[in-house]
Formats: structure tokens, C-alpha cells, sequence
């Protein structure tokens, strides 16, 4: 029974992580669906976005809803303006190209944060930090939940957004064929800058809900290779698909640090992604008409 | 002004195109061999170190100039080759065994993780390829009994028939001799079928497979090769730092490779060693300016990775040709002299390919 509890406890903090993972995955799979680009820069952008939730709560002393809540606009006005100053001009471009833009972008966001704040971690008080539920018998942790709920209320939103806003569905009829939506009205380019600000956004939200977890640094942006496990897992087109990926790949992780010697842990996320490359490479969760790679 | 009149279908496929090339690629050879003799220690070493990554530049420039495929792992092919080479060594077999079998375990290893992700498109290979990276690095660091771990592991001084290149001009003669070895394996390989293929899988993996070529067959053998030069990098790398630590071949150093292929210039293998000379000669440079720089920038700790960041982006937003690109037009300044014009250079109108619909 005790047994059966901590394997509880463990699925719920891996699903945390998992959910983490999942809302880096959701920021490739928006920029990916829409422009087919992919953004290996995506984890850098979420430790931006932790840093400035950082800067407005524990340096400006913000109230955390506030401060969390004007992060993500900053987070996605920088989202904007990198993809109408930067990531435009390399349209027609070879796909390396722009993955090998989104790599040195990353390098310099994270030279740039550690000029503006420094190398060492920080965090800030969170209302979730250091609080724990009783349920049924098992303590768990409020920032973990904290996750969960954050990540389920943020696909509702986005889900009520892109299909009942007249922007949400414009963004996917861009998507889906750039030139019939161009033909229609939509301004495809302006989309897309609005895309990657949905996508910052996003990362900024997994950013601040990972900072009671573990701290804030400049080198938080690697789990950014653990989020493409799980899009990969969700078929790199699907929303639910990279969410659902994430939480595998959290609780996998989880109870391989559980069950497994040390070291394994750290490379669980990569063997599942090469697995999943090796076994079913569309991914659990592949568009019917997807694209096939 | 110079023109190139070609008359027989030959002239297309020679290594060297006129007389003047092979003329000045004999005068760059005898510098080379010479130049131990007149420079001192130091420079020996740094060329030495040159000439390694200009191997691994070659072998990548193959994968990602030629063919159109990328990888973000290459760091990993590096260590195994040089875990390979020093392990072996260290059994007692001679460096002329040891040598050759990194590159072709390299290449094997290559084969064996490029079978599987190049039947998918280059975004998944770059994916693939950054997680067997990441694996490659923690393994390098667990398995203790063969790698020593964090402890390092100290490399046997290679003897090549009895003579030991153990100094900086040992490991130039070597580097130098399997530098030109893997060019001209690149070269001959680039004016063969094989190269032929390779160039019209990146051009257009629909047409390339409409006129019979194997796309699985030919990524796989460009990634085999390319990751076996890079093994042959390896090998020489382990002998240039003498002290295998695990944690040296990181992403970090995957984008280092890359930065060579790019700022180099995709689709040249000039541009492999002129990349490689930029990527050895940045931390030197930063060394030289660090204490003159102005508001302490640089005493930061992140610099260099953000300067390759940079740096890659800046050629890729301003100068896709990169510097082999530079060295042509300005040779082109000379040879067209005066017709050069402000349209000669303009880029193309291009447009997004799709890849979703095939």
C-alpha cells in the first residue's frame, strides 16, 4: 500500500514535469504547424520569460498574479518582434538554416540574460512555493499541482481561442495553406509574428510555473531538448499529442530515477525520442493528411 | 580577365581546374611541409588543431553542404573516435591500426544511428541526432571501467614506425597527411556518381528520386562518411589534448562544426577549412582583445558561445554564401575588372518549400 502511494506520488511529479515539457513542445508544435519552421530556441525564450516574471515580481515587487501575467505580454512582444525583425528574412531559406539561426539566437539570449541578471539561479515567492494537500492519504505538492491545473486551463484557453476567435481560425486556415489564406484576406505574415507571440507566451507561462519547482538560470533552456521527446512523441503536428508526450516523458523519467541506477535519468527523455524515431516515427497522435517524414 | 573555356566533358570533373591551380596548390603544399621549420611551437600546435577541425569540417561539410542533411551530434562521432583510438593504444596496437579502425567504427556507429532517422525529413535528423549527442556525452561520463570517467583519460603516445609524435610537429605531420587524405577523398567522391547523387538529393529529394537514386542509400553512406572523417578527427583530437575529459565533447562543440560548415560556406570544401580556421582563430582573438574590451565584456563567462551565436546568425541572415562566398566575389572583382555591378550579386527572390504535402 505504501508502495502503491510513493508510484502515485511519483506518476503526479512526473506528470508535472511532464507538463513542463509539454508546454515547450506546444511552442514548437505552434510555430511548426503554422510556418514549418522549428524553434530549437524555444527553451531559451521560457528562461526569458522566467527571468522577466523575475525581474516584475521579486525585483519591481509586483504581485505574482500581475507580475506572471505582464511577463507573458513582455515575453510575447519579444516573440513578435523576433520573428517580423529576424526569423522573416530567412523564409525560402533551407529548413537548417533557420534551425541553426533558432541555435545561435538561443546562445546569445542566454549570454544576454546572464549579463542583465547575472549566472547564478534565482527564484521568487510563488503562492504555491512550499505548500503541500492532503489527498487521500498522500502529500503532494502545490507547485506540482500548481502545474497540472495551469497547463489544463492553458489549453482551454487556446483551444476556446482557436476555435472560436475570427484570429484563432485565421491562424489555422494560415497554417493549413498560406497562400488559399493569403488569397482570403488574412495578412499570413502578420499571423505568423502573432504565432510566435503566442508561442513566447506560452513559454513564458511554463517558465513561471516551473520557477517554485526548481530555480530560475541561465541554462534552464537544455529542457528544451527533453520538450522535443515529447513532440516528437505527439507526432510534431498535434496540440494534444505534445502534451500528452510530455507527461509520458516526465513519468518515464521519473520512475527510471526511481527504478534505474544513476545516470539514466538524464538520458531516459533522448533513448524514447530515438525509440519513438526508430518504432513509429508519425508519432502516437499523426494527422491524418499529415505531412510524412 | 580570365575565362574558362572548356572543350572536353573531362574538364568538368578535373580536381584542378587550370595549371595556375595546380601551380598555387603546390606552392600552398610546400608551405605547409616547410612551415614547421619556420614558425615556433605554438603556431605549429594551433595549425596543428586547425588542421584537425578542417577534417571534421570536411567530413560534415559533405553531410550538411552536399547533401543537405544536418547534424547536431557530430561532437559525439568526435569522441568516439577518439575514445576508440586511445583505447586501443592503450592495448598495445600500433597508431596505423588504431587510426583507420576509429574512422571506420565512426563511420559504422554513423551508418547504425543515420538508417533509422534519414528515412525523415532534416528537421528529425537534427533532433535525432542532438539526442544521440546528449546520450553519446552522458555514456562517455558513466562507463568509468573503459572511459575513466570525470577522471579523464590520459592518452598513449601514438609511434608511427618507431619515430613517437609526441610534440606539437609530430601531431601537425599527421594531422596535415589525413587532412589531405580526407580532401581528396571528399573531392574525388564530389566528381564521382556518388557526389552527383548526393548534390541532387539536397537540390530535390522528389526529382533526385525520380532519376533512380536510392535516397536511403545515399544519406546513409553520406552520413557513414561524414561521421567517419569526423572519427578521424577524433583520433588525432585525443593525441592534440592528450587528456580525453568527457565533458569536452558537448552540443557546444556540435555548434562549433556547424559554425565552420556555415560561416565556411555551404557547398565548399575551401569553405570547410577557411570555417575552421574562423572557429580557431575567434578564441585566440578573444584571448588577444579580452582585456582592452570596454564595461568588462570581456570578463563575461558566456562570451564565446554567444559570440558563435553570433556570428552564425549574422552569416546566415547577411552572407548565406559565407566566407567562401567572400573569397569568390573578391576574386570575381578582379577577374571580371570593370564589369563588376551593384545586380551581379543580388540574391534571388526565394520561396518557402513546402514539405508537407509529398
Amino acid at each position: 500500500m505504501e508502495d502503491a502511494a510513493r508510484l502515485l506520488q511519483l506518476a503526479i511529479n512526473g506528470a508535472a514535469s511532464g507538463c513542463i515539457y509539454g508546454l515547450i513542445a506546444l511552442g514548437f508544435v505552434l510555430i511548426y504547424k503554422a510556418t514549418e519552421m522549428v524553434n530549437f530556441a524555444q527553451g531559451d525564450i521560457m528562461m526569458l520569460g522566467g527571468f522577466i516574471a523575475y525581474a516584475l515580481i521579486a525585483k519591481v515587487g509586483l504581485p505574482y498574479w500581475a507580475g506572471a501575467l505582464l511577463a507573458m505580454m513582455i515575453t510575447a512582444a519579444f516573440g513578435y518582434v523576433l520573428d517580423a525583425v529576424v526569423l522573416r528574412r530567412v523564409i525560402g531559406q533551407p529548413q537548417f538554416a533557420v534551425v541553426m539561426l533558432t541555435l545561435g539566437l538561443g546562445f546569445i539570449f542566454r549570454a544576454g540574460a546572464g549579463i542583465t541578471w547575472g549566472y547564478d539561479s534565482v527564484g521568487f515567492a510563488t503562492p504555491f512555493t512550499n505548500k503541500t494537500v492532503k489527498v487521500a492519504g498522500m502529500v503532494l505538492g502545490q507547485d506540482n499541482l500548481s502545474i497540472i491545473v495551469g497547463t489544463v486551463l492553458l489549453c482551454v484557453v487556446l483551444y476556446l481561442f482557436f476555435s472560436k476567435t475570427r484570429l484563432g481560425v485565421a491562424m489555422q486556415a494560415a497554417s493549413q495553406n498560406q497562400l488559399a489564406a493569403y488569397y482570403m484576406g488574412i495578412p499570413v505574415r502578420r499571423i505568423f509574428s502573432l504565432i510566435w507571440a503566442i508561442s513566447a507566451a506560452v513559454a513564458c507561462l511554463a517558465g513561471v510555473l516551473l520557477s517554485p519547482v526548481s530555480m530560475i538560470d541561465v541554462n534552464m533552456g537544455s529542457l528544451g531538448i527533453k520538450a522535443f521527446a515529447a513532440a516528437v512523441i505527439g507526432g510534431f503536428g498535434s496540440i494534444p499529442g505534445c502534451l500528452v508526450g510530455g507527461v509520458i516523458v516526465g513519468i518515464v523519467e521519473q520512475f527510471a530515477g526511481y527504478k534505474l541506477p544513476t545516470g539514466f535519468q538524464e538520458v531516459t527523455s533522448n533513448v524514447v525520442l530515438l525509440l519513438m524515431l526508430l518504432v513509429r516515427p508519425q508519432g502516437l497522435f499523426a494527422e491524418r493528411m499529415g505531412k510524412r517524414v | 580577365m580570365r575565362r574558362l573555356f572548356r572543350t572536353d566533358y573531362r574538364q568538368d570533373i578535373t580536381l584542378f581546374r587550370s595549371n595556375g591551380d595546380r601551380f598555387w596548390y603546390a606552392v600552398l603544399a610546400v608551405l605547409m611541409i616547410a612551415a614547421p621549420a619556420v614558425l615556433g611551437e605554438f603556431y605549429i600546435g594551433e595549425l596543428g588543431g586547425l588542421f584537425i577541425f578542417a577534417i571534421a569540417g570536411v567530413g560534415l561539410m559533405l553531410l550538411v553542404g552536399y547533401t543537405g542533411l544536418i547534424s547536431l551530434g557530430h561532437a559525439a562521432f568526435l569522441g568516439i573516435g577518439a575514445y576508440v583510438n586511445a583505447v586501443l593504444l592503450k592495448q598495445d596496437v600500433s597508431f596505423l591500426i588504431t587510426l583507420p579502425i576509429a574512422g571506420l567504427f565512426t563511420g559504422l556507429c554513423g551508418a547504425a544511428i543515420g538508417r533509422p532517422t534519414l528515412r525523415m525529413s532534416g528537421l528529425y535528423l537534427a533532433i535525432a541526432t542532438l539526442a544521440f549527442g546528449s546520450i553519446v556525452g552522458t555514456v562517455f561520463q558513466k562507463w568509468e571501467s573503459v572511459t575513466g570517467g570525470f577522471d579523464g583519460f590520459p592518452v598513449p603516445t601514438p609511434y608511427f614506425f618507431g619515430l613517437a609524435l609526441d610534440n606539437a610537429t609530430g601531431i601537425y605531420y599527421a594531422s596535415l597527411a589525413v587532412l589531405v587524405f580526407v580532401l581528396l577523398i571528399a573531392a574525388n567522391m564530389l566528381r564521382s556518381p556518388v557526389g552527383r547523387a548526393m548534390v541532387a538529393i539536397r537540390d530535390s529529394e522528389v526529382s533526385a528520386q525520380s532519376m533512380g537514386i536510392n535516397l536511403a542509400r545515399y544519406k546513409t553512406l553520406a552520413f557513414a562518411v561524414s561521421a567517419g572523417m569526423t572519427g578521424l578527427a577524433g583520433a588525432l583530437f585525443a593525441h592534440y589534448v592528450r587528456y580525453l575529459a568527457p565533458d569536452a565533447f558537448d552540443v557546444l562543440l556540435s555548434v562549433q562544426f556547424i559554425t565552420i560548415v556555415f560561416v565556411g560556406g555551404l557547398g565548399s570544401l575551401r569553405g570547410a577549412i577557411l570555417g575552421a580556421a574562423f572557429v580557431r582563430l575567434l578564441p585566440q582573438f578573444i584571448a588577444i582583445v579580452r582585456d582592452d574590451l570596454p564595461f568588462g565584456i570581456g570578463r563575461l563567462p558566456g562570451l564565446e558561445p554567444s559570440l558563435f551565436g553570433l556570428v552564425l546568425v549574422l552569416v546566415i541572415l547577411f552572407q548565406p554564401q559565407g566566407l567562401n562566398g567572400m573569397w569568390l566575389k573578391f576574386t570575381a572583382w578582379f577577374q571580371e575588372f570593370p564589369f563588376k555591378r551593384q545586380a551581379s550579386y543580388r540574391r534571388q527572390k526565394s520561396y518557402a518549400r513546402s514539405e508537407r504535402l509529398r
